[in-house]
């Protein structure tokens, strides 16, 4: 028995049997309070989508049909790859802007492993050749970082020289690789038959109630007082009404895309890692404060290196996912402004640049919300010059508004 | 007192180059008493609960748990005795909850390798009403949100829900305002009335003398005096901070005084 309980008195077993439910408007009233306190959510994301959306709709009613959402989940799901990794290294205060050339690498390592000139290999042995280079790359990342206190920035900045000069040397005299093996092309390239999307929609929803009521039941058994009926019932509503209404929207044009199932496998996966495990929960630690997570016992430096790894294994995914989308890898892969969209996704997202405050999820939010602008302009027929500048300003009013809801937590913390 | 001592240290002396921080220092803890180790700055305090935690390892002493001898090499022997030290920045992470710092390194988990949210939080809810720590209004908040003294409660009730037997505060109240120190000292009270050792390092005599029992006082490295709580003033225990006896340290011909920082 423990020292706690048995101060108190009280056995496990002879808890209170059954705890209480928190009213609706209670619920509420503390979802506020923490909103004013700078926890502020999915709230930015969500409200700039309606104002994107808002805003290019008038301009070209094309931007809200079926077709052109349907292109946002296949646009997005690269650079939504590559920041489910930079998510990582952000909890843990740190930056990996190799990203964009990691990814670069492995697609076109992939690529070569695959041109079928008589010496290709299996598809699975390219990919595992990518993910193990990848893997590789990150431990070195993380090795300079904890072990020797060179700073991920400068560290990062040197690979991702190294990784260009890589996708040079790969790329050679003819610059661009053209992707033919089927596998790899399916990734970007397939889309579910209708049946196969409703049933997914289906499968999403029950799966995320099996888990908010597992997770209800085991409150009350352990005597905790439990969310409402009725704010359960909102939230499982809000994940149908999103799953059946994506379904129902990539039904009437191509089906839904096989990358967006691939891509929420992956999220629900770090979005379980993070949150549920051990390791997640040390991860947020040494973000937050890292002599605490190693007066806690916690192996800092095993944590930032894990968090490295998963980061460069995580850009070359989206590399891969990005050269079966575009069927070819050229020697300006990694390149242009992905690097940028990958850190900006997942700061737009609501992952602090700061450390130990974001959520995996931050980075298909954010994503979406860099591809719905990119595709609006693009209907628009803006030109790169005004592209540039308006991703460079959104990037800026996120960091603005990490920094700022930042203030307020500290402010009321000192009361 | 008749009653086996919770913990010993007899004779520890402690060295960094010239100075010698610790010489010959006994220290005495029972079970359900609160000690106050009180000196100038430089005394050797921080020191002394450094060797006892297993941070520093000292030159010579030995330490005794519950009347065995014991071998104290690195924090995680002292945490394996019941040792817990509560350090002066508190180290918890702002970014998590309070249940999150509370376990933190130490994290139950369920069949599936997933934690045990429910679990945890349920125990956390108990030590803190086991100890009375009623200014809380969750434990699901963030730490972030939470005042001086409700730090310093969570840093204290994180370091007793482990089976600990002895409590290690240095200088639980120093950054608190009138209210919240009296949070803090009634929490260190019903600690001690669990039957649990404290000791407790505070410049303030004022509180320690609501606080503690005992008194040990550390003068330039040395033990100089001990006083039970009833039967001395604040004046005969500041004596002894500024004035106590030394002995001869070997090896130095005069005490240099030492520079207080
Ligand atoms: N890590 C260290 N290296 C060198 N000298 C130290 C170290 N820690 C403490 N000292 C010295 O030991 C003496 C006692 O310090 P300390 O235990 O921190 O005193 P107190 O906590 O009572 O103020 C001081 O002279 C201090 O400068
Ligand atoms: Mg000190």
């Amino acid at each position: 028995m423990t020292a706690a309980s048995s101060a108190a008195g009280v056995d496990a077993a002879d808890i209170s049997p059954r705890g209480r439910r928190l009213s609706f408007s209670a619920g509420l009233t503390n979802w506020t309070q923490n909103v004013r306190a700078g926890e502020i959510g999915s709230l930015p994301v969500a409200l700039g989508l309606a104002v994107i959306a808002f805003i290019f709709q008038i301009q070209n009613d094309r931007f809200l049909s079926s077709q052109n959402l349907t292109n946002l989940l296949v646009q997005m799901a690269a650079v939504a790859t590559i920041s489910t990794g930079v998510v990582f290294v952000l909890l843990l205060g740190e930056i990996d802007l190799s990203v964009g050339a990691m990814s670069g690498v492995a697609g076109i390592t992939a690529a070569r492993l695959l041109i079928p000139d008589g010496n290709q290999v299996n598809v699975v042995i390219a990919l595992a050749v990518a993910g193990a280079i990848a893997l590789a790359v990150g431990a070195t990342h993380g090795f300079f970082v904890a072990k020797l206190g060179v700073p991920s920035l400068i560290v990062t900045l040197a690979t991702l020289f190294i990784g260009q000069g890589v996708i040079l040397a790969i790329a050679g005299q003819q610059g661009l690789i053209r992707i033919q093996d089927k596998t790899i092309i399916g990734i970007a390239n397939v889309f579910l038959t209708d049946g196969w999307g409703w049933l997914l929609a289906a499968a999403m929803v029950l799966g995320y109630a099996a888990l908010v009521i597992s997770a209800d039941r085991t409150t009350l058994a352990q005597g905790l007082t439990a969310q409402s009926t009725a704010s359960m019932l909102a939230k499982i509503s809000l994940v149908a009404v999103m799953a059946f209404g994506t379904v129902a929207i990539t039904n009437s044009d191509r089906g839904f895309p096989l990358v967006a199932v691939i891509l929420a496998v992956m999220i629900i996966f770090w979005t379980f890692v993070a949150e549920r495990t051990r390791f997640g929960r040390h991860l947020y630690a040494v973000g937050g404060n890292a002599e605490a997570a190693n007066r806690a016992g916690i192996n800092v430096d095993r944590i930032r290196i894990a968090g490295f790894m998963i980061a460069s294994f995580m850009a070359a995914a989206g590399g891969i996912v990005l050269a079966s989308r575009l069927r070819s890898v050229d020697n300006s892969a990694g390149g242009g402004n992905l690097l940028l969209n990958a850190i900006a996704a997942a700061v737009i997202g609501g992952t602090s640049l700061f450390g130990g405050r974001g959520r995996i999820s931050s980075a298909v939010q954010g994503a979406l919300v860099i591809a719905s602008v990119e595709s609006g302009m693009g209907l628009l027929g803006w030109p790169s010059d005004r592209k540039f500048i308006v991703t460079g300003a959104i990037l800026l009013l996120a960091v603005t508004i990490d920094t700022l809801s930042r203030r307020t937590r500290q402010t009321q913390g000192r009361a | 007192m008749a009653e086996v001592p919770l913990l010993e240290a007899r004779g520890v002396s402690k060295r960094f180059g010239a100075v010698q921080a610790l010489y010959n220092v006994d220290l005495t803890l029972h079970p359900g008493e609160v000690l106050g180790l009180v000196g100038d700055n430089g005394a050797g305090k921080s020191t002394l609960i450094k060797a006892i935690a297993g941070t520093y390892h000292p030159d010579e002493g030995e330490f005794f748990f519950e009347g065995r001898p014991v071998r104290i090499r690195s924090p995680r022997d002292s945490a394996d005795l019941g040792i817990e030290v509560v350090y002066q920045d508190l180290a918890l992470c702002d970014n998590l909850t309070v249940v999150q710092n509370m376990f933190l390194g130490r994290e139950e988990v369920n069949r599936f390798h997933a934690l045990s949210e429910a679990h945890m939080q349920r125990r956390a809810e108990e030590t803190m009403e086991s100890l009375a720590v009623t200014t809380l209004s969750s434990v699901k908040q963030t730490v972030a949100r939470l005042s001086g003294g409700q730090r310093q409660s969570v840093a204290v009730a994180k370091a007793v829900m482990w089976n600990s037997k002895a409590v290690i505060l240095d200088e639980p109240t120093a950054a608190l305002g009138v209210a919240q120190t009296r949070q803090v000292l009634d929490l260190v009270r019903r600690l001690a009335d669990h039957g649990l050792g404290v000791i407790v390092i505070s410049h303030n005599l004022h509180d320690l003398f609501e606080v503690v029992d005992r008194f040990l006082v550390l003068r330039l490295g040395q033990s100089v005096a001990r006083f039970d709580r009833d039967k001395t003033s604040q004046q005969e225990v500041v004596e002894a901070i500024t004035a106590g006896t030394l002995s001869h340290v070997p090896g130095q011909s005069e005490l240099e005084e030492v520079v207080t920082q």
